[in-house]
């Protein structure tokens, strides 16, 4: 069979895979960061998680992105990975 | 002198005599053929022959068809006779001289019969269509994309469908021949980085853009727009990362300025932002095609938009310069020279009309204009939306004939967008949506500085222009960014 030969137009990216950090069984004594990424509102529903978390014995960190059009900079996802155990991020509107 | 071995022919170690590049399609090789048998007696022991391995029939003839010996003696005309000693060429002459050819020969009584001058033609290795395959043929060794194969019950166009490489159209096959060939449309070299592209930050090759812009339809003088554009668009400022992934219905638009647009035949006149000109519609199509392709951006995906809109397959126009009454946009955004080449790209949601067929004053047309754009995003939306302003020639002509320079018609419009607070709260207007009521005593501009640009373009009948939303704008979201195309 004859064959044609076409260019792969893609970024021919190989993807890593990498273990998920492993889930805690309770988080209770944890610390807890919260990442609003700036959409209007996100502030009211994490206040909200803050004060359920916070009667739940976690400590919570807060944080927040510049701007919700872009990933969070790396130094603030770096603050966050030394800061917490676990993050929750919210997207509001 | 190349030093290429080419078919047992040792281009770097001639043996001693004369060699003669002829071609049949030269009525002076023709002419001189019985010249050349005479030779053969006399030193001459090559001849070899461009378009036909049967010229002259008389004799022994290597086949240079595929022109690699004549590229490699850089020869320029036919007939051209070489004299080689101690391995090299000492002596050589072109065309048909007797005086010449007995002088280089040492041979008398050549071509008796013949006339004592003909000049020669060009060498099959000057003709431009014979360099640009030899181009191409040398490129093709040198791509680094991964190649597949495509079966010969295999329907070309599905196969890519298959594998996820379109934008819901057909693409043109990117087969090694048509790359090569479009990598011809830059001096930049193929595994130059152009720039990361998002989501999946991937450092894009000029070749890498060169694949898509062959699928999008692009032609290789079209290719320098199209890696100013990537470029432009994946820089920080412009965040074709969030550009991508928003709900809201924006998409890459490229406004071309400055002669590439012209020498590449784009338009800027009738039906400018709608079909069929090849190099407006390939060239935003390329952009897109890398971003889905080399970045991964896809629709359903990462990209979010709740409708998206038609001009996601390709937004590309260019300014009408040539009759505008302003300078043109990279003039004025980006302080460049007319001289120079540009695209402006813009995080362009859809297209709002404006319709004002009796101002014929500035004042009157100006405040149309306003009217409109005070309802971009929504009326009590303030200082969210950039927006690109499209002047049509008829309307133009209201601007120039009252003398309106660009600014004056942009602080006018600015002026007439500085809106009462009262109006933009919540709750005004019976409207929820709105502003919080501590900016009800304020007056606020509908757009930020900068944030409205003016561009030439269009047809020359109706007293229609547009208004081209943007999307969040400035560091919140996407800027405008202008970059110089190079060749």
């Amino acid at each position: 069979m004859s064959t044609r030969i076409l260019l792969d137009p893609t970024g021919e990216r190989a993807a890593t895979t990498r273990a998920r950090a492993a889930r805690p069984d309770s988080l209770t004594g944890k610390r807890v960061g919260l990442l609003d990424i700036t959409k209007p509102r996100g502030n009211v529903f994490l206040d909200r998680i803050e004060a359920l978390l916070t009667e739940h014995g976690c400590t919570v960190e807060r944080f927040r992105k510049p701007t919700f059009t872009k990933p969070a900079p790396v130094d603030l996802r770096h603050e966050i990975a030394t800061k917490c155990d676990v993050v929750i991020e919210a997207l509001a509107d | 002198m190349g030093a290429a071995d080419t078919k047992g022919f040792d281009c770097s170690s001639l043996p001693d005599g004369l060699v003669a590049v002829v071609k049949r399609d030269c009525p002076t090789c023709v002419l001189i053929a019985p010249v050349l048998e005479q030779l053969v007696g006399s030193g001459l022991h090559t001849v070899i022959s461009q378009d036909d391995p049967k010229f002259p029939e008389a004799l022994a003839v290597i086949d240079d068809r595929d022109l690699e010996i004549s590229f490699a003696l850089e020869i320029d005309t036919v007939p051209t006779l070489l004299k080689v000693a101690g391995g090299r060429v000492v002596d050589s002459t072109v065309g048909w001289s007797r005086e010449l050819w007995e002088s280089l020969t040492e041979a008398t009584s050549l071509g008796t019969g013949l006339p004592d001058f003909r000049p020669g033609c060009a060498s099959l290795t000057n003709d431009p269509r014979i360099a640009e395959a030899r181009a191409v043929a040398k490129r093709i060794p040198l791509l680094r994309s991964r190649p597949f194969e495509i079966g010969s019950d295999e329907d070309e166009m599905e196969a890519l469908f298959d594998r996820g490489y379109t934008d819901g159209l057909p693409v043109v096959p990117p087969t090694p021949e048509r790359v090569a060939r479009m990598l011809g449309g830059t001096t930049r070299a193929p595994d130059a980085i152009v720039a990361i592209v998002p989501p999946d930050l991937i450092e894009c090759t000029v070749e890498k853009i060169a694949v898509n812009a062959v699928m999008a339809g692009c032609k290789p003088e079209y290719l320098p727009v199209v890696l100013a554009a990537v470029e432009a668009a994946c820089t920080d400022e412009f965040n074709a990362h969030g550009l991508l992934c928003t709900t809201w219905f924006s998409g890459p638009m490229v406004i071309v300025n400055g002669p590439i647009a012209r020498a590449i035949g784009m338009n800027s006149g009738v039906n400018a932002l709608g079909q069929g000109n090849r190099a407006n519609a390939t060239i935003g199509r390329a952009l897109q095609l890398v971003i889905r392709n080399v970045g991964g951006g896809r629709p359903g995906e990462i990209d979010r938009a709740a409708l998206g809109n038609p001009g996601k397959y390709t937004f590309c126009f260019a300014e009408r310069e040539h009759d505008s009454p302003w300078e043109p946009l990279h003039v004025s955004r980006a302080a460049m020279r007319e001289t120079q080449s540009a695209v402006t790209l813009f995080a362009a949601g859809g297209l709002h009309p404006i319709v004002d067929q009796l101002s014929r004053e500035p004042e009157s047309l100006a405040r149309s204009f306003a009217a409109a754009l005070r309802a971009i995003g929504h009326p009590k939306n303030v200082m969210v939306w950039d927006t690109v302003v499209i002047v049509t020639p008829e309307h133009a002509r209201v601007f120039r004939e009252a003398g309106w320079s660009k600014q004056r018609f942009h602080e006018e419009l600015m002026s007439l967008l500085q809106i009462p607070g009262s109006e933009l709260i919540r709750g005004a207007g019976g409207i929820a949506e709105g502003l919080p009521e501590n900016f009800a005593s304020a007056t606020l501009p509908k757009f930020r500085d900068g944030g409205l640009l003016i561009v030439h373009a269009g047809g020359e009948a109706g007293m229609f222009s547009a208004l081209i939303p943007g999307w969040a704008s400035g560091a919140v979201g996407s800027e405008i960014v202008t970059h110089e195309v190079r060749l």
